[in-house]
């Protein structure tokens, strides 16, 4: 349970001449929930974005230091990108079906790979939508236009789309920023059992949310890591007054 | 100013903005008017598949149809390629505000203002006097093959008239696709070129087509440009090889309006041959206002 999965040293992120991430050292568990707080344009997004390079699509920024997956490198010339981003896999704030079908977006990423032949995609494909708890409202229409769902449900189809690929640690940005309480809750609840099979960064701008279902928090205010630990201790008795602030609503 | 010379002015600049609209839907009705009365009896399957007799004075105008379709079918086959990597390169792979991209984009946009009969000549020096002589030098020892006037060139420069149209709307079809959907394949695992062929192009097929079509319609109706670089007054035989000259529609009407020796004779077939030229460009525009429409809605639905 404490090896550490990710391991991230000195990381800073710079815009011209911000500093949006600012030294930043931390290291991630396998198989645990880690959950990001912090108020608007602490470098929440911007942090998750690091972990699986699509800062790179981003030119006008520089990073330096070092993110290391399994002990590797993931900053290092010899890294597969595609390989990275599929074990490294990502679910945005706002949900993003692309225009195609319930089943082609799921497909989607296997596409990418070139040694498929032996995996059974139907059935990856209601494991993983039975994860996101989204089977039983999809499996009569998986050939309708991922268009038609619902909010919530996109925001499942996306998440499901994500496992398709197998990756071993999720990146969720906001996934429920948009979203009714029951479709949050049914997504919190697969989060929990998913991390038995990975290990799941969490951001979110809802501190509750964090509590309720992270194993460790971390809070980032204006680009700096003010301070991390277990969810409960966070909470309970944070050792900075800032996060103090924070997690009981006096400011952000 | 009194409420009466306020009321007189509105109803006087209503009314002459209405006449200037109404003007312009007459004019086009009579332009129209004009060519369908005096053709329409003359467009006869025997005029539409028959070669013309008699110095143009009767038969029909097959090969100059046949001559059309091969040629923009060519240039199609040359501008869509070349204009679809342009935009996609512009849009997805160059940095977004190099000088390069900027280079880019002005030779685009100049090319779009380029007079044709400036291509026409750009055609005879560029393709026919240096490529096509150069071939014949280089591969067949200066025996005269393809350094003449040729549906090959012809056809390659209309491609290069047509290119702005297509990587314009090309562009178009590519901008509009949300950024987050180029992340949505990257975080997926998607190389580059995965994400441009399984998450861009599909969405911009719509906006593709529009454009071909639009450069279809505009190649077909222009003769400046293959005026000196492979049309031809008339033509025993239809062309079957590149190296072939051809007969077209619009030059078909230039030459039957120009150097025919009995104009009188003509002029029927000439109506003719408009009425079908113009049937031809207008069913090929309306064919991509529907095709852009479609995605825009589809479009819309998908926000
Ligand atoms: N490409 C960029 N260029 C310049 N500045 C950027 C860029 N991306 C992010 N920033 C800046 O970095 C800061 C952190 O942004 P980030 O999106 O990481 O914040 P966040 O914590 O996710 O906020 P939110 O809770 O609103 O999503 C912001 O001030 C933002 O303006
Ligand atoms: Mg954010």
């Amino acid at each position: 349970m404490d090896k550490n999965k990710i391991r991230i040293e000195n990381l800073t992120v710079k815009a011209d001449n911000t500093e949006i991430l600012k030294n930043i050292s931390l290291s991630i568990r396998q198989n645990e929930i880690l959950s990001a707080i912090g108020p608007a344009g602490s470098g929440k997004t911007t942090f998750l974005r690091c972990l699986n390079r699509l800062i790179d699509t981003e030119e006008e920024l520089s990073v330096q230091g070092s993110i290391k997956m399994d002990d590797k490198d993931i900053f290092s010339p010899q890294t597969d990108l595609s390989f990275i981003r599929r074990k490294i896999s990502m679910v945005f704030a706002v949900p993003t079906p692309l225009p195609m079908s319930i089943r082609d977006n799921l497909r989607l990423g296997l596409r990418f790979q070139k040694r498929l032949s032996g995996i059974n995609i139907n059935e990856r494909i209601e494991k993983s939508l039975r994860a996101a708890f989204l089977w039983d409202e999809v499996k009569n229409r998986l050939h309708e236009s991922a268009m038609k769902l619902s909010g919530g449900q996109q925001q499942r189809l996306c998440l499901a789309r994500s496992l398709m690929v197998k990756p071993e640690v999720l990146l969720l940005d906001e996934p429920c920023s948009g979203l009714d309480p029951i479709s949050t809750a049914e997504i919190e609840e697969a989060l929990k059992n998913l991390k038995k099979e990975m290990t799941i960064i969490l951001v979110t701008n809802n501190v509750k949310q964090a509590s309720r279902t992270s194993d460790r928090t971390v809070f980032f205010l204006m680009g700096d890591l003010i301070e991390m630990g277990e969810t409960g201790r966070i909470f309970t008795t944070p050792k900075d007054k800032r996060t103090s602030d924070y997690v009981s609503g006096r400011f952000g | 100013m009194n409420r009466k010379l306020i009321n007189f002015i509105s109803a006087f600049f209503y009314t002459l903005t209405g006449l200037a609209c109404a003007s312009l839907v007459i004019i086009v009705a009579i332009i129209l008017g004009n060519i369908v009365v005096n053709g329409i009896s003359h467009v006869t399957w025997e005029f539409l598949s028959t070669a013309p007799k008699a110095g143009m004075a009767e038969g029909g105008i097959f090969p100059a149809i046949f001559g059309t379709a091969f040629l923009v079918l060519l240039m199609t086959i040359a501008v869509v390629p070349l204009g679809v990597s342009t935009a996609i390169y512009l849009q997805i792979y160059a940095p977004a505000k190099s000088r390069w991209v900027h280079a880019v984009r002005m030779a685009i946009q100049n090319l779009a203002g380029v007079p044709s009969i400036v291509f026409g000549l750009f055609g005879l020096g560029f393709f026919i006097e240096f490529m096509g002589k150069g071939i014949d030098k280089i591969f067949l020892g200066g025996e005269l093959y393809m350094g003449q006037p040729a549906i090959i060139w012809a056809s390659l420069t209309l491609a290069l008239l047509t290119l702005p149209t297509v990587v314009v709307s090309t562009e178009e079809a590519l901008r509009v696709i949300p950024k987050a959907h180029r992340e949505v394949a990257f975080s997926l695992g998607a190389t580059r070129w995965q994400m441009v062929r399984y998450v861009i192009l599909p969405q911009a097929v719509g906006g593709i087509l529009t454009g071909t079509i639009l450069a279809v319609s505009r190649g077909a109706g222009e003769v400046a440009p293959i005026l000196f670089t492979g049309a031809a007054y008339y033509l025993p035989y239809l062309p079957t090889r590149l190296n072939h000259q051809f007969m077209e529609l619009g030059y078909h009407v230039y030459v039957m309006a120009t150097q025919s020796p009995d104009v009188d004779a003509t002029l029927p077939i000439l109506y003719a041959t408009v009425l079908v030229l113009l049937t031809l460009t207008f069913t090929l525009n309306f064919t991509a206002i529907i095709i852009r429409s479609k995605v825009r809605r589809k479009l819309k639905i998908g926000k």
